[in-house]
Parts: C-alpha cells; sequence; structure tokens
C-alpha cells in the first residue's frame, strides 16, 4: 500500500494542473478529489475511472481481481469502438469466493492469468485491484511482476482499488501505470515527423474516427492514442511520438505531463467538440509538429482543411437555424469543457437558458461569462426536483446531459439528449457538430412531445 | 445429473452472474417511498445503478455509504450514521434498507449493532431500516433478493388475531417482472382476493409518470402492507428461492403458504388457477377458461416448431427452472444449462448437466444449439455462435419492455409460445440441393443432413 499511497500523493500534486495551482499548500494535501458524502454520494470509484480509462485499449485482456460485483455489475457497459480486436469486450474476473477472502486470492489470480494466455493469448493482461483484495493484502504489484517473468508477457497491475478515491482519481492512477509499466517499452517499426499521441481520448461512439481521416488526410500519423482503439503495442511505443493533444478532460494530464518531461513531447490541452474547438485543435497540432521539425508546409495544408470545413459544417447547419431559432437548452453537465458547443449552438440561434458550473473552475465560468454574457445562468448545484420543476414549468424546450438525469427530463415530458459518455452519437469533430444539432432538431421536433403532453380524457373531464 | 461447480476454472469469463448485494437493493426498491443503500465504496452503488437504469429505464433510487480506505478500516459505524442522516435529511423515505458488500463484510463490523445505537441516538429516524448481510463473494443476485424479502418480513411482519378475509400474499422471486406481478394481480382480482405483494416492483418500476418528482421510489409496497402480512388468508411465493421468506412468515405469523416453482406452462398454470379457485371458493371465470383453450391452441399450432429443438439458456436458478421445464414440455432439448447460484432444484433439473458458470460456460456449450436464452450480456456470444438469440432475465439492456414481458399464467405462456416459435420460424432449416448423400461442408446440423440457418422471410 506504500508504493499507491505515494502514487496516489503525486497525482494529488499535479503541477500542471490549473485548478490543482490554485490552491494552497494545505488544500493541495487534501487532494483533488471532494471528500465524499456518505447518503449523499453520485458517481464511481477508483477503480471505476481506471477501468474507463483503460478498458479502451483492444487486444488486451483486462482481469478484476476482486468479487463478481465489481465487473459482473459493470461489465461491456461502455461505448469505446474498436476497429479490430475485441478482446476488451469480453470480461474478466477472479470472482473470488469467500475461501478467497479467508487464505487470500493470489493463486487463484495467478492461475486465472494462466488461463488467459492460453486461452486467448494476448500481447498484455491488465491486473485491476478491488478493495476487497487490497484489503485481504493480495500484492498484485509483487505478484504481476512475478508472472511477466513466469509468462513471458506483460502482466501488468493496476493498483486502483475502489476505496482510495473517486473516478478522477482512478483516470489518474491508470495513467501512473502506463508510465511506469507500458510506455516506453516497445520500439515502433518507423518513426515519421508527423507521429503525435492523442491523450484522454476514448473514441465512445466511435467519435474519434470522425478526426482521423482529417488527420491522415494531413499526413499526421496517430502513434498513439490513449486510450481510444487502441492496441498494447501503439501505446508500449507512445514515447517516440513528436507531439501530443490532451483531449479536455483534465483525467489525464499526468500522463501529457509526464512524457513531455521524460521524452520531450509537447503537449497542448485541447477539444474535438465544436467547430472553432476542432480547427484550434488541428492548429495545435500542425504547429507544435512543425516546431519539432515537420515540414513549414503543414501549417498551410492545416488552415485550408480547416477552412473547407469550416465552410462546408457552416452550409450543413444553416437548415437547422430556423428550426431552431430561439429555443432554450438547459445544459446540465461537468464533463464537456468544450465551450466552442455552446458557442456554436448559440450561433445558430439557440438561447441556453442555464449551465451547470459544479465541476468548473474560476477559469471555466470566465469563459461561460464571456460566451454567454454577463447575465449568464449558472447552476451551482441543482437538485433533481429543482431541474424537475424548471422543466415541468417548461422554462427550457430540451436538457443536455449525462444519463443520470434523464429521467428527471423525460418524467417532465420535456426532450432530453444525453451528451456524456454512455451515448450513442458521435458528437467530436466538424462532422459531430452537425450531428448534435441534428440530434437536437430530431429531439425537440419530435411530434410525440404534443401528444404525451395532452391530458387523459378523464382529467379533460375534471378540467371542464 | 447436476454439476455443482465450474469445472475448476481460476477465471470467470463474461459473467453470467450479478452480485448479492444488488439482488438486496433491487428487493428494497419493490419498497414504496424507499431509500435503498449499500454499504460500501461509491462505486458499488454506482455499478448497480447504471445496471438497474440501463434494464429498467427509469431513475433507480440507490445510496452509498461511501467508505473509503480509512473508514473501512477504523469501521464503517460513522458512515452509516451520516449515509442514514443525510437520507432523512434529503429525501425523508418511509423505509431504508441496507445491504452490505464484499468490502464491508471482509472487515466484518457489526452492523446490526451499530443500527441499533444510531437509531437509539437519532428518535428522528423512525422508518423501519430494514438491514441484511450480503457479501460479494457469496451467492448471486436471487440470494441477496431471497435474503432481503427475508429480513423485511422478519422485521416488520406482525401476528394477527383476526385475519382480514380474502387477502392473499405474493412473495414473488426476483425473476418476476414487474408485468407478471400485474398480471397475477389481475387474475386474483377476478377471484375475489387482494394480494399483498412483497417486494412490489410492479408498483416502482413498471415504467409510469408520477405526478411530481421524488428522490425515493414511486410505488410498490407500503410499510402498512408489510406490516399487514399477517393478517392475510395465504400466502403464495413464486420461486424455489423464496422458500426460506416465506416459511420465515408463516413461522412469525401462522399464514401458510404454498410454493409455485413456476407459473409459466400449461400444466403449471392450471395448478395456480386451481389453487385460486380452491382458496377463493369461487369457481375459475369464464375468461381464463378461453385463456386455456387458447394456450392449448397455441401450443397444437407451435409444436412443429418446437419438437427437438435444442436450447442453451444461461439464468439464475429459479428462471432456469422456468423455462427449462416448459420448453422441456414442448419437446425441445435442453443442450446447455448454465445457472449462478445453489439452490435446492439443481438436484431437481431433468437435464443432462446443469453447470455453475459463465457465458463462457454457455458459448462452449452452446455451439450447434438452435437458441439461445440469457441476459442481454450474451449479445457477444449470440452473434459469434449465429444463433437466434432470447433475452431473459436481467439486464436485458438492449431491447424495449423487458419490464412488461409477461410469462406468467395461461395468457403469459401463450404470448411466450409465439415468441420462442416464431424465433424458431425465422430460422427454419430449410433443404438446399445437393450432389451427393454425404453430409458435406456446411452441414453442421448433424443428422437433419439440412443447411443450417437460413433466415426465411
Amino acid at each position: 500500500m506504500d508504493n499507491l499511497a505515494s502514487t496516489i500523493q503525486q497525482a494529488m500534486v499535479e503541477p500542471a494542473c490549473a485548478k490543482n495551482q490554485a490552491k494552497t499548500e494545505k488544500e493541495r494535501k487534501k487532494g483533488c478529489t471532494q471528500a465524499l458524502q456518505p447518503g449523499a454520494a453520485a458517481g464511481g470509484c477508483a477503480f471505476d475511472g481506471a477501468k474507463i480509462a483503460l478498458q479502451p485499449i483492444t487486444d488486451v485482456a483486462h482481469l478484476v481481481h476482486g468479487p463478481i460485483g465489481c465487473e459482473g455489475n459493470s461489465w461491456d457497459n461502455r461505448g469505446a469502438k474498436s476497429s479490430g480486436p475485441h478482446l476488451y469486450r469480453t470480461g474478466f474476473t477472479t470472482d473470488i469466493t469467500e475461501n478467497d477472502v479467508v487464505f487470500g486470492g493470489e493463486k487463484r489470480l495467478l492461475k486465472a492469468i494462466k488461463e488467459i494466455l492460453s486461452k486467448y493469448d494476448p500481447p498484455a493482461v491488465f491486473v485491476y485491484q478491488t478493495c476487497v483484495t487490497a484489503l485481504i493484502g493480495d500484492d498484485i504489484e509483487a505478484l504481476c511482476k512475478a508472472a511477466s517473468i513466469k509468462f513471458a508477457k506483460p502482466i501488468i497491475p493496476i493498483n486502483a482499488p475502489g476505496f482510495v478515491g473517486s473516478k478522477n482519481l482512478g483516470n489518474k492512477l491508470a495513467g501512473e501505470a502506463l508510465l511506469q509499466y507500458v510506455i516506453g517499452t516497445e520500439e515502433p517499426e518507423y518513426t515519421t515527423p508527423y507521429d503525435i499521441n492523442i491523450i484522454g481520448e476514448y473514441n465512445l461512439a466511435g467519435e474519434f474516427w470522425q478526426v482521423k481521416p482529417l488527420l491522415t488526410e494531413l499526413g499526421i500519423r496517430v502513434l498513439s492514442c490513449i486510450s481510444g482503439d487502441a492496441r498494447y503495442h501503439e501505446i508500449a511505443c507512445s514515447h517516440r511520438a513528436r507531439a501530443a493533444m490532451m483531449v479536455c478532460s483534465k483525467a489525464m494530464i499526468n500522463v501529457a505531463r509526464k512524457m513531455e518531461e521524460r521524452y520531450g513531447i509537447p503537449f497542448f490541452e485541447g477539444s474535438f467538440y465544436g467547430s472553432s474547438d476542432m480547427s484550434e485543435a488541428l492548429r495545435q497540432i500542425a504547429r507544435l509538429l512543425v516546431e519539432r521539425g515537420a515540414p513549414r508546409a503543414l501549417e498551410a495544408q492545416t488552415e485550408a482543411v480547416i477552412a473547407r470545413e469550416e465552410a462546408r459544417v457552416a452550409a450543413r447547419l444553416e437548415p437547422y437555424r430556423s428550426r431552431l431559432q430561439g429555443k432554450r437548452v438547459l445544459l446540465i453537465t461537468g464533463g464537456v469543457k468544450s465551450w466552442s458547443v455552446v458557442a456554436a449552438l448559440q450561433e445558430i440561434g439557440i438561447e441556453i437558458v442555464g449551465t451547470s458550473v459544479k465541476k468548473s473552475t474560476k477559469e471555466d465560468k470566465d469563459r461561460i461569462k464571456k460566451i454567454m454574457g454577463e447575465e449568464a445562468h449558472m447552476i451551482e448545484d441543482m437538485s433533481p426536483r429543482e431541474m424537475y420543476r424548471m422543466l415541468a414549468d417548461a422554462r427550457a424546450d430540451i436538457m443536455l446531459s449525462g444519463g443520470r438525469s434523464q429521467f428527471v427530463a423525460l418524467k417532465a415530458k420535456v426532450p432530453w439528449l444525453d451528451i456524456n459518455q454512455e451515448r450513442h452519437h458521435a458528437y467530436a469533430g466538424y462532422e459531430g457538430m452537425v450531428a448534435l444539432v441534428r440530434e437536437i432538431d430530431k429531439a425537440i421536433s419530435n411530434p410525440i412531445w404534443a401528444d404525451v403532453r395532452r391530458p387523459a380524457p378523464w382529467d379533460e373531464e375534471v378540467a371542464s | 445429473m447436476t454439476r455443482p461447480d465450474s469445472l475448476a476454472k481460476a477465471c470467470t469469463v463474461n459473467p453470467l452472474k450479478l452480485s448479492q448485494p444488488l439482488g438486496a437493493a433491487l428487493a428494497f426498491l419493490g419498497v414504496d417511498r424507499s431509500m435503498p443503500v449499500m454499504h460500501g465504496s461509491q462505486g458499488c452503488t454506482a455499478f448497480g445503478l447504471v445496471l438497474l437504469v440501463r434494464h429498467f429505464r427509469e431513475a433507480i433510487p440507490l445510496q452509498t455509504t461511501a467508505m473509503n480506505e480509512v473508514t473501512t478500516i477504523l469501521g464503517g459505524s460513522d458512515n452509516l450514521e451520516r449515509a442514514l442522516l443525510n437520507i432523512h435529511k434529503r429525501t425523508k423515505p418511509a423505509f431504508i434498507g441496507i445491504a452490505s458488500t464484499g468490502l464491508t463484510e471482509t472487515k466484518g463490523d457489526d452492523v446490526e449493532g451499530d443500527l441499533r445505537r444510531i437509531k437509539a441516538r437519532y428518535p428522528e429516524l423512525d422508518m423501519p431500516i430494514v438491514y441484511v448481510s450480503t457479501p460479494d463473494y457469496q451467492g448471486a443476485l436471487q440470494d441477496g433478493w431471497a435474503k432481503a424479502v427475508t429480513a423485511i418480513v422478519e422485521s416488520l411482519a406482525e401476528p394477527v388475531a383476526v385475519p382480514v378475509k380474502h387477502q392473499v400474499n405474493i412473495l414473488p422471486g426476483s425473476h418476476v417482472t414487474p408485468g407478471d406481478i400485474i398480471e397475477l394481480c389481475a387474475i386474483m382480482e377476478d377471484f375475489g382476493l387482494t394480494a399483498i405483494v412483497v417486494p412490489d416492483l410492479s408498483g416502482s418500476l413498471d415504467g409510469h409518470i408520477p405526478t411530481e418528482f421524488s428522490p425515493a421510489t414511486i410505488g410498490g409496497a407500503t410499510v402498512a402492507g408489510m406490516r399487514g402480512l399477517g393478517a392475510s388468508q395465504a400466502t403464495i411465493a413464486i420461486g424455489e428461492q423464496m422458500r426460506v421468506a416465506a416459511q420465515a412468515l408463516q413461522t412469525k405469523t401462522g399464514v401458510p403458504f404454498t410454493l409455485f416453482d413456476t407459473l409459466t406452462g400449461l400444466e403449471p398454470a392450471d395448478h395456480f388457477f386451481a389453487f385460486l379457485s380452491q382458496l377463493s371458493g369461487r369457481p375459475v371465470p369464464l375468461k381464463y377458461r378461453r385463456q386455456r383453450s387458447q394456450l392449448v391452441d397455441a401450443m397444437l399450432d407451435a409444436h412443429f416448431f418446437f419438437g427437438g429443438q435444442r436450447v442453451a439458456i444461461g439464468a439464475e436458478p429459479d428462471l432456469l427452472w422456468t423455462l427449462s421445464g416448459w420448453l422441456t414440455g414442448m419437446g425441445c432439448e435442453i443442450a446447455a444449462a448454465v445457472t449462478t447460484t445453489q439452490s435446492p432444484l439443481l438436484a431437481r433439473f431433468n437435464v443432462p448437466e446443469v453447470r455453475i458458470g459463465d457465458l463462457e460456460d454457455l458459448e462452449a456449450m452452446a455451439a450447434g444449439c438452435d437458441l439461445l436464452i440469457t441476459h442481454s450480456h450474451g449479445r457477444q456470444a449470440a452473434a459469434r455462435l449465429n444463433i437466434p438469440f432470447l433475452r431473459m432475465g436481467l439486464p436485458v439492456f438492449d431491447r424495449l419492455g423487458a419490464v412488461h414481458r409477461v410469462i406468467v399464467g395461461y395468457r403469459g405462456t401463450r404470448d411466450l409460445v409465439f415468441e420462442v416459435g416464431n424465433l424458431f420460424l425465422a430460422h427454419v432449416h430449410e433443404l438446399r440441393p445437393m450432389n451427393s448423400y454425404e453430409c458435406g461442408e456446411g452441414c453442421g446440423a448433424g443428422e437433419k443432413g439440412t443447411i443450417p440457418i437460413t433466415e426465411v422471410l
């Protein structure tokens, strides 16, 4: 546990995290995870976060060492897509029994690794620690080290048992495991001056595939995407990239910063959501690559692609302008940090009647004010009951949020659109912006709303 | 013949099983204005919540004591106290159900003692608080459900001197859907009987529009109803898993119970209707006589397509018993049967082998079968096997309406005959011209000598 404790401490003092830097020394020591409120907590644990961050690696066997609750209740529930191997969608768990709790689960774990290697022959096995196996003292780090030698295969310990903290901390601990055991352990077949890493992109609903063709067109190679649609080998040789982009959330900032420190790979923080952020991301990638020695012409080529795509998006969004003019959106999310989506929605006439700022930094709030004006209706912490009232009183035409609040909107008979990780639509890139507007239009203009809001005949009688 | 354990596999691959605390939480969701709590790390609750939301397509009230490393080692009493106070303050539920998890069980806290102390200190916590011990590393969802119902019965039901005439308890197993419960209550009503259903998911998770927002459950068994279980004339338990709870209720209140291990199929439905007729002293209403006749006709029409079909089923013991019994009775062969946990039923199956295992086992055993039946996680296996797939059990997250599927009684069985029959019909084995009598390439269906799986539209 000492090892884990120091890793957690490191993740907490992340120097590249602006939010962290704004804190005093004492506050920082307390860590970046908010204290969880018993009886009022929401959200996943550290194990959940680690799994979210790493499961998109498609050819690896993800083995969960713990009781059935951890994997049995959660496997096959995320939307990261693969262009090749499907092993990542197979659920592996030691499903420990009372016997293991009493006598220790290491023997079963070692045997499980052996079974996976003989049956599925993956390039690596990721072993996830959980609360119960941590509590009984199973030492997965020592065991994985021994197993790696014994089986001559990378067996990677992911030491993020649920009870050490929140999902966000789990993301970071997953990143630490990659830094410690995977990145830099293999070499690419060849390198080019156009090799980049994309960090913190999970290819949900396959949305990175809407971005990648543009990079390919510019001759830019994604050496490694950490971790959407990734192969183990790609991540192992990601240290040879020339530049990196860290995608919006700060979940994997430790990976980006440490790779800069260790391997001199410069990175920028960007987003693929919304046209202007997408353009900015392409611009930054080209700029960093040119700084690292790629031909200067790349920048001009990039500008040409940007101009072409922005014009196309504008033309494709035009038909929606008249349909969506004046529609009011309630935006409840901590996830999508991209205000360029907000700006784009406003551009075609949609009004943002409120946005949550629970997870936002001061910097985020300033940006909201800039985009939405000083009167921006910022919601610090809205209870589901208040949300329901606001929607039932028809103070918004649609709510965009994560799945958790879905039924608050639907039960109030108000259109709702999923913009978090469980969603089925790809909103990244220029293509994604059009998709988002199309989905909003589809949701709002569906004829069921008028029908379901009509009172039942017996209620009508009472009213009249 | 049954095999008690998976073939000494150390690694479970593609789990069929869900955890005990989830089953307990689900049972507590069948109580009105209830807030279930998992005593564990917040991930335990988050995973369970996401799974139930995907299955029911409803908001799921489910809280956590948010245990962390330090509180686990020091003991969870403080977290439990803060959780209860917070829930009371924010939600004001009429009932709180607490399920322990692997985490708190490994530490081994005296939760019952903690609860007594907390209730004594905070008189405002005057709602019933039921605790059940459900470590993740034992049993499966149906065990957690059964234990939770037993705990409810033992802590709430009271003996009553004068029974309420025509009142009957129903204790449904975890495999009984809200749709099934609605059907059963309607049948009982037609016999002049009033049912008290515990737990009653048809009140809370049947998918309806409440008039106001509530952070707790929006229907289900009421506290008054649960206290009044002892006033009933009889108890009907559905599924072998409910035997312990029904027995506990009988011991505590004297209400005699009758256990129906299945209500699907002509003969089980006959037993049920005969029982209700006897209990109520009324003849079986004409409408059900007609439904029986329709079921018989459906069986006659459909049996051509069921005979000789090989079916692979992965389900919890009680659902497996229900489906395999009915399918065998329709002429199918249960070629593969995988289940999640121990049950007295395992010794009674009329199937070559019932394995406690996972979907990897089921997939291996299902090769060459004509139909795969399991929950939605079987979708990958079904695609690889390229055989028809019927989603049954929990979770069903990639099809609509799982909550309202009815398979009990004459009408429920009739509809199931049609649903499964249509799957067989859509995949009829058709003859193709052959150059010789030899069974050659692509002839996977053994002695039938036909080309397997031709989609007939």
